[in-house]
């Protein structure tokens, strides 16, 4: 396989790998939970940009798989950003090293 | 005479009683008469179907026992065990001591215990007993003879303890169930040996097979039959298991005549006469069975010489007369031990109700002036005599018989068994020392029976002035079956009269069916001529020199009533405190067992081990884990990632692999 029959396929998996690596860097170190929100859309569109990459190779069966991961983020931040809402308004911060209730 | 077929209406009477009585007994309202009525009754007619059924055997004697199989009790395998009851001569005899004797025993308790809060609990227990000792001596093969075993024990316990709320008295029916309970392992053990080596536990099957599938002598016979002896022992308090028949004395009295005398403590000669022919085929424990009989016999005479509660005089005598029985079945002389086991409980069971009279008497003599003394110490007697007449004569009767003067029935049962013993000398040397035992024992027992005549009813009474006259002899409820007793002591030798006074040894050949399997391989001749004569004077003259002696030696000291007597010293003591053998039991094996139980067994094992490592240990081993799981849940969501993050890498690299 080489650069001729998938024209910038290794210039997009090496973003998409930078861009995850991001994302996850963030989600570990980030506290703010909105800021580890964004990180997470990051990390998946990522990932999308690894399906549309790859497609030019295994057909429109990846390009397909990324209208099901933007639906299924779209419904992760509307529900994802409710609870947020939801604890702001219960502890009056945004903070996650405050929200430790499940300590065992 | 009614067929055999009808035999199980002798226990089944008996049993209906028990549930009647029972049942009366739960009620609060007492139900003096209609118990009075159902308790001896039901015995009566469990007699009356005996008697007819032994009619019946008697005109037409067979060689094959009656078996008549109720019921299949335990179809396991090539195991099959029947409920089944066997009528043959040995249990025709032993369903009219026990049946007859019983209602003697049962008309004697309307008397004595009428004024018992417990009367229909009583008869009850009574009942039951009967039922079960008729299951022993009826059993077709060893488990139900052994449900009758085991049950005659239960009664035991329950009579012993009849009076429960003294505790010595629960505590002496514990004793007897325990001690029992030693002996009945050595029965269990032995049914397992029969079924392994014979295959079968029918009596029947075990005479037919045994002389082929054992060598004679070999050491499986001699274990079975040793083991079978060690129930014996306990059923029948023979040394060393002995020791809870004295203390059964703690029941009320007519339950000592029938229980601890007549007929439950007779189960040992019995099953050894039932298994004849294994105790025949094993000389050495034949040896052993007489051996201990012998020694038990001499051990509980001398016992007896110093006992002061007329009971436990009683109780040693029975002892002592029971290792009598076991010289005799030990000697292979089968009949003559069921012979005395016969004779002993017409005259046991007369002595036993004769001090049940008299208890009573002193009982309701101390009951009438608010005394505290001892109703059963025969220091407290004396010259009864001229208060209970009827009494003093039976006893005296029973007394001639025990110490076995002609030609009461005692003589010629004790007789036949010291000449069987001395008849086996020849073979085995050892059986001149037996009967040597016995003889000595028979002249111990004239003397102290000679003393606990003249202590009770001769001399000058020391009851207490106040008392005396209060003091007057039984009803005829209670007199009445002493009379009847009183015969029986008298005639019971008619059964098996001896060649040299014209008999014909009727019992003898009477059983001769039953005991012809053992015969093939033991049997006696017993002496005749010069040498019967010579064996037969001398136990007449070591009898009645024991009496005259006992008389002389008892009247001859002035007796102190017991709350003055001094206390004991020297030999008397140690024969007062029997011993010592309950003290040394006591050091030896229940301190040690106790013990054991309460600092390795209970502190150690059971909350130590079971508890400690086992329950609480599991239980903290998984707090404990529990506790390190909750320690990974932070509630930091970043800790979670890492760790997710770190799961799913090791995924992946397993996959890229």
């Amino acid at each position: 396989m080489d650069g001729a029959l998938a024209p910038l396929l290794g210039p997009a998996l090496g973003l998409s790998a930078i861009l995850f690596s991001l994302g996850v860097a963030g989600v570990l170190l980030r506290r703010n939970v909105i800021v580890l929100f964004v990180c997470i859309e990051l990390m998946l569109n990522a990932v999308n940009l690894t399906f549309v990459a790859l497609a030019q190779l295994h057909g429109a069966s990846g390009q397909v798989m990324v209208f099901f991961v933007m639906t299924v983020a779209a419904a992760e931040a509307a529900v994802g950003l409710a609870i947020i809402l939801a604890i702001f308004r219960h502890k009056q911060s945004v903070d996650l090293q405050n929200i430790n209730l499940l300590r065992g | 005479m009614i067929a055999t077929q009808w035999i199980w209406l002798a226990v089944a009477l008996p049993l209906a009683g028990f549930l009647v009585n029972g049942a009366l007994a739960l009620r609060r309202t007492p139900a003096t008469r209609a118990v009075s009525i159902i308790g001896p009754g039901v015995l009566l007619g469990a007699f009356a179907v005996s008697l007819g059924v032994t009619l019946g055997l008697l005109q037409a004697p067979p060689h094959e026992p009656h078996i008549v199989r109720l019921w299949s009790w335990m179809p396991v395998g090539s195991l099959q065990i029947d409920l089944a009851f066997q009528v043959d001569q040995l249990s025709a005899v032993m369903l009219l001591v026990v049946t007859g004797v019983g209602s003697l025993i049962h008309l004697f308790s309307v008397g004595y215990m009428r004024e018992d809060p417990g009367y229909a609990r009583y008869f009850a227990y009574l009942n039951l007993f009967v039922v079960f000792m008729l299951v022993l001596v009826l059993g077709s093969n060893l488990p139900v003879l052994f449900i009758g075993w085991e049950g005659v024990g239960l009664c035991s316990y329950l009579l012993i303890g009849f009076w429960f709320t003294e505790k010595a008295n629960a505590d002496a029916g514990k004793k007897a169930f325990i001690m029992n309970r030693i002996g009945d392992f050595g029965v269990l053990v032995a049914m397992f040996l029969l079924w392994r080596e014979l295959g079968t536990l029918e009596f029947a099957r075990i005479a037919d097979v045994a002389p082929e599938a054992l060598t004679a002598g070999g050491a499986v016979v001699t274990a079975v039959t040793l083991f079978l002896f060690l129930g014996c022992t306990g059923k029948s308090a023979q040394i060393p298991l002995y020791t809870w028949l004295p203390d059964a004395m703690a029941g009320p009295t007519p339950v000592s005549a029938l229980i601890h005398a007549a007929t439950m403590v007779t189960a040992g000669v019995y099953l050894v006469a039932r298994t004849n022919v294994l105790f025949a085929m094993a000389p050495l424990s034949s040896a052993v069975v007489a051996g201990v009989g012998a020694v038990t016999a001499l051990f509980a005479a001398t016992i007896a010489l110093r006992q002061y509660d007329i009971k436990k005089v009683l109780a040693y005598s029975t002892v002592s007369q029971l290792g009598y029985m076991f010289v005799g079945v030990g000697s292979a002389a089968f009949t003559a031990g069921v012979f005395h086991l016969v004779t002993h409980a017409f005259f046991k069971a007369l002595l036993f109700l004769g001090s049940g009279s008299v208890i009573h008497a002193m009982h309701h003599a101390y009951h009438a002036t608010h005394s505290h003394e001892d109703a059963q110490d025969m220091r407290n007697m004396g010259g009864l005599r001229h208060h209970l007449p009827v009494t003093f004569w039976l006893m005296a009767i029973a007394t001639l018989a025990i110490a076995g003067i002609p030609p009461l029935s005692g003589f010629f049962s004790k007789d036949e068994i010291l000449a069987s013993a001395f008849a086996r000398g020849a073979e085995m040397p050892a059986y001149y020392v037996f009967y040597a035992f016995g003889v000595i024992a028979a002249f111990l027992t004239a003397f102290y029976m000679a003393r606990l005549m003249v202590m009770t009813f001769l001399g000058e009474n020391r009851t207490g002035t106040e008392e005396r006259r209060h003091l007057h002899e039984a009803p005829w409820i209670m007199t009445g079956p002493l009379v009847v007793l009183g015969l029986l002591s008298v005639i019971g030798g008619v059964i098996n009269l001896p060649t040299f006074v014209g008999g014909h040894h009727w019992l003898e050949s009477w059983l001769e069916p039953v005991t012809a399997a053992g015969a093939a391989f033991a049997a006696v001749e017993l002496p005749h001529g010069r040498t019967e004569l010579f064996l037969v004077g001398g136990a007449v003259l070591v009898g009645a020199v024991g009496l005259i002696l006992g008389y002389r030696a008892t009247r001859a000291r002035r007796i102190p009533p017991a709350r003055e007597a001094p206390a004991d010293t020297g030999l008397a003591l140690v024969l007062n405190r029997k011993y010592y053998v309950d003290e040394i039991y006591d050091a030896v094996v229940v301190r040690p067992l106790v013990w054991l139980s309460r600092v390795v067994l209970w502190k150690g094992v059971d909350e130590g081990v079971v508890d400690g490592a086992a329950v609480n240990g599991s239980a903290r081993l998984s707090r404990g884990l529990g506790w390190l799981g909750s320690r990974l849940q932070t509630g930091q969501v970043g800790v979670y990632v890492v760790l997710f993050l770190v799961g799913a890498l090791w995924v992946l690299r397993a996959v890229i692999r």
